[in-house]
């Protein structure tokens, strides 16, 4: 093996890490050199974040090689990672909202003073240098409660910068920003970049990858794909990479007769989360709901489903109007909702499968107000054998199966209410393949049954396996509305990113930052 | 760029100390504090004036103001120890045996002993709270119980007596120094040395930190597990001193000392502007909520209001001031999303 190379800051190789039976890792690996900028792009779910949360010390990988500055590192701690010089920002700022943004950016290590007691003129007047050098005037001494996203990342860039750490590695830093901040922040990761220092870039927005960048490399599903040089690159090339992969692995949709509508939603919009969304959902028909994370699809089948409110629109069940924020009126309407997070969400996690699944059609099993054990036995038994949940018996408690078993309950409980309207988010987020495939399957025959399915997934091969048409959401609206026969992946990819081709790119003008 | 606030060079440091002073709690609740002495005064002037008045006005709450000391350490870390009655029940009773034990031991130690073991007794609660990763609430509610019953069953049906305990510690529960009683002086001297760790060593600031996001608090690589131990080993070294001064100032133990302690403990840290779910509040606050709390009591019977109100007015205080920190808390965000939708 050659020795290490000294312009090498961060070097992973081969390195894996599972939680439980899932997979987050297989084999990913990363080189960043001083001085350079280096993007790791990828779908939501090929691994990006785990990888980083290793360098960053929140995880400990499992196999594989870890050298940072030519030494041999397994950081078992944030603190750790940080002393050893990496700092990081993640894509949801964590502050501190009831102390100042000065303390903020240097909780733990504030300068001293005397008797070590901490000095906090010399505190507040290293805030203010920081915060000119990156362009914006926040008062050092304001709480970081009620700062605006925008606001709260700059904390975390200036928390980073003033780390003065030789790795910065930046999580979708500009998810929430504006261009001119955005810009700022360029120029700062520059000056950076021309001190000498490693920078990651991770961020869905090619364009500013592009405008940024000096190298990007690209991961899926949990492995390393390629790195280049970015000007040796085009963005088609990383699309191409980000998404080539072989749908025939999972089930695909048996062809069904498509029916009336079921679903209708016109012009919803609520402030600031989406805006003007309009689709329809048929009986027989999977409508797949694709989109980053944070796009706002979760958001529009909650509001669907009744759970948040909406601010102008309109939602009809098989053409009568469903009334807003009331779950119950559209359980009744026949809707039926299987969430995101099923253990916190559509699960009583403590309670028995029996009494999981019976948990919607309580009322109609109760017999002078009081609820028999053997009634939730009797009506949920049919359901859970469909369904094949892998229980010794009804009576066991939720807490103790699988991922895909818990997710098998949360869908029996939603179809033993009969709905003609399944909206299910991240229907096999955490499942093993084998019982993916079955959720897939049971999906497949509920809309042979004519129930319509309104699926949101991050997957592309799930959405473009599963989908009949997949609606592509992008920062609240919907950009794409693609037949099954003509959704690709690199279709799916360019609506969810509003991605631009590579000679649409005009370089943007660089503002001058006093560094 | 979303400036929220003016530039803070615009604002002169006076005004900017000014207008904080008036924003404060911590001088709001001194405000009330001062208030219900005038007014009992002017009733009655033996509140203040009698021959017992300024020393009693000074020494009853000095109890409290310790175990309002440690109680804030641990409610900023977002958690609650309600053991504190119990451990200074405890303590008052394990100094009584000391004396009866050894009557010469120094009175100094016993004070060192009274701390350590209160200390002791915190460390337990600490390692259940952050290693078991079981909420505060519940472990000190345990220990509150288990606490009091070493204590009972320790005890039997003696109690310790006054004729027990050597005259010159009992001389420490009630003299004066310059007028001033000697357990108030000690127990300002605690709320100093804690009021100074919590605003200007790294250590403090990170219970803050705690607290306010515990989550965040772990990212950012801070060393949660052991600070929060810390606080409740402070908390119940609080409780400890203030059980060696229970027995100095009562010069009797019975089995009730301390009983109900912990709540009149949260109770002052909550009137004194310490938020129950952590992050902010100072000891300075809660010093003057048990101050405020003490005389209240007191106050009320000379002012002749009846036994049941007396109570009833308690829990007014305890739950306007969290009404009042609630208005605050939404009439600012309400400011600073103006501010930010106006910038």
């Amino acid at each position: 093996m050659p020795g290490p190379n000294p312009e090498v800051v961060l070097e992973l190789r081969d390195v894996a890490k599972s939680f439980g039976s899932v997979v987050a890792l297989r084999s990913a690996s990363l080189t960043v050199e001083r001085g350079s900028i280096h993007a790791l792009v990828g779908e939501n779910g090929a691994g990006k974040s785990t990888l980083i949360k290793i360098v960053a010390g929140v995880h400990r990988r499992d196999a594989g090689t870890f050298r940072f500055l030519g030494e041999e590192v397994d950081f078992a701690s944030t603190a750790a990672s940080k002393s050893a010089g990496i700092a990081v920002i993640y894509q949801e700022p964590t502050l501190f909202p009831d102390l100042s943004v000065t303390e903020n950016i240097f909780m733990g290590r504030q300068p001293l003073g005397r008797g070590r007691r901490i000095d906090r003129a010399a505190m507040y007047a290293e805030a203010r240098a920081l915060f000119e050098r990156l362009g914006v005037s926040i008062d050092p001494r304001r709480p970081a409660r009620g700062l605006s996203i925008a606001d709260q990342q700059i904390i975390e860039i200036a928390k980073a910068i003033s780390l003065d750490a030789s790795l910065l590695i930046m999580d979708e830093p500009t998810a929430a920003l504006s261009g001119v901040e955005v810009e700022r922040l360029f120029a700062v990761a520059r000056s950076l970049r021309d001190e000498g220092r490693a920078l990651v870039f991770i961020s869905h927005r090619f364009d500013e990858v592009f405008e940024l960048c000096d190298t990007v490399s690209v991961m899926r599903d949990g492995e390393y794909i390629s790195t280049d040089p970015i000007a040796d690159t085009s963005v088609d090339e990383i699309v191409a990479r980000m998404v080539g992969r072989e749908v025939a692995e999972l089930f695909p949709k048996s062809p069904t007769p498509i029916g009336d509508p079921v679903l209708q939603v016109q012009g919803l919009s609520s402030a600031g989360v989406f805006h003007d969304v309009s689709f329809t959902v048929r009986a027989g028909e999977i409508v797949g709901l694709a989109g980053l994370v944070g796009a706002g699809r979760s958001e529009i089948a909650r509001a669907v489903f009744g759970v948040d409110g909406y601010d102008s629109g309109s939602v009809t069940m098989l053409g009568r109007a469903v009334p807003r924020r009331d779950v119950r009126a559209a359980i009744r309407s026949g809707i039926g909702f299987v969430p995101e997070d099923r253990r916190k969400q559509g699960l009583v996690v403590e309670s028995s499968v029996a009494r999981n699944i019976a948990s919607v059609i309580r009322g109609g099993l109760t017999r002078a107000g009081f609820l028999a054990t053997s009634a939730e036995n009797r009506a949920s038994g049919p359901w859970a054998g469909r369904l094949e949940v892998k229980t010794s018996a009804l009576d066991m408690p939720a807490t103790t199966m699988s991922g895909g078993n818990q997710q098998k309950v949360v869908i029996a409980k939603w179809l033993a209410t009969q709905p003609k309207l399944l909206i299910i988010d991240e229907p096999t987020r955490g499942i093993d393949v084998g019982t993916k495939s079955e959720v897939h399957r049971l999906l497949s025959d509920l809309a042979g049954q004519g129930v319509a399915i309104l699926m949101i997934s991050s997957e592309l091969p799930e959405v473009l396996g599963m989908a009949d048409r997949v609606l592509v959401v992008c920062e609240g609206s919907i950009t794409a509305d693609i037949a099954r026969a003509d959704a690709t992946p690199e279709k799916v990819m360019y609506a969810a990113t509003r991605a631009v081709r590579p000679n649409d790119i005009t370089p943007a003008k660089t503002e001058e930052v006093p560094a | 760029m979303t400036a929220l606030t003016l530039n803070p060079s615009e604002i002169s440091p006076v005004r900017r100390i000014l207008g904080g002073a008036l924003r404060s709690r911590e001088i709001a609740v001194a405000v009330v504090l001062v208030l219900v002495i005038a007014a009992t005064t002017v009733k009655n002037d033996h509140f203040l004036f009698g021959a017992n008045g300024w020393r009693d006005l000074l020494l009853t709450p000095s109890i409290l103001l310790l175990l309002a000391v440690g109680e804030t350490a641990v409610v900023i870390t977002r958690n609650v120890d309600l053991s504190v009655g119990s451990v200074v029940g405890l303590t008052a009773y394990l100094t009584g045996r000391i004396f009866i034990a050894h009557p010469g031991t120094p009175i100094f130690l016993v004070f060192l002993i009274g701390l350590a073991f209160g200390g002791v007794l915190g460390l337990v609660n600490g390692v259940l709270v952050a290693w078991g990763r079981v909420p505060a609430l519940v472990i000190t509610l345990g220990t509150l119980y288990i606490y009091r019953g070493v204590f009972l069953s320790w005890a039997g049906s003696n109690r310790v007596n006054a004729s027990d305990m050597p005259d010159s510690f009992l001389n420490v529960g009630t003299k004066q120094i310059l007028s001033i009683p000697l357990l108030t002086i000690v127990a300002v001297i605690v709320l100093a040395i804690v009021g100074y760790y919590l605003y200007s060593a790294r250590g403090g600031r990170e219970l803050y930190a705690i607290g306010s996001d515990p989550d965040a608090a772990q990212l950012y690589g801070l060393k949660v597990t052991r600070r929060i131990l810390a606080a409740f080993v402070l908390s119940g070294a609080m409780a400890g001193l203030a059980g060696v001064m229970t027995a100095a100032y009562y010069g009797t133990v019975s089995s009730n000392a301390g009983l109900n302690l912990e709540l009149q403990a949260v109770g002052a840290a909550v009137i004194g502007g310490v938020a129950i779910f952590g992050g902010s509040g100072t000891v300075w606050g809660a010093a003057i909520g048990a101050f405020l709390l003490v005389t209240i009591n007191r106050a009320l019977p000379v002012l002749g209001v009846q036994d049941f109100w007396q109570q009833f007015v308690v829990g007014v205080l305890i739950i306007g001031s969290i009404v009042l920190d609630r208005v605050l808390t939404v009439r600012r965000d309400r400011k600073i999303i103006e501010a930010r939708d106006n910038a």
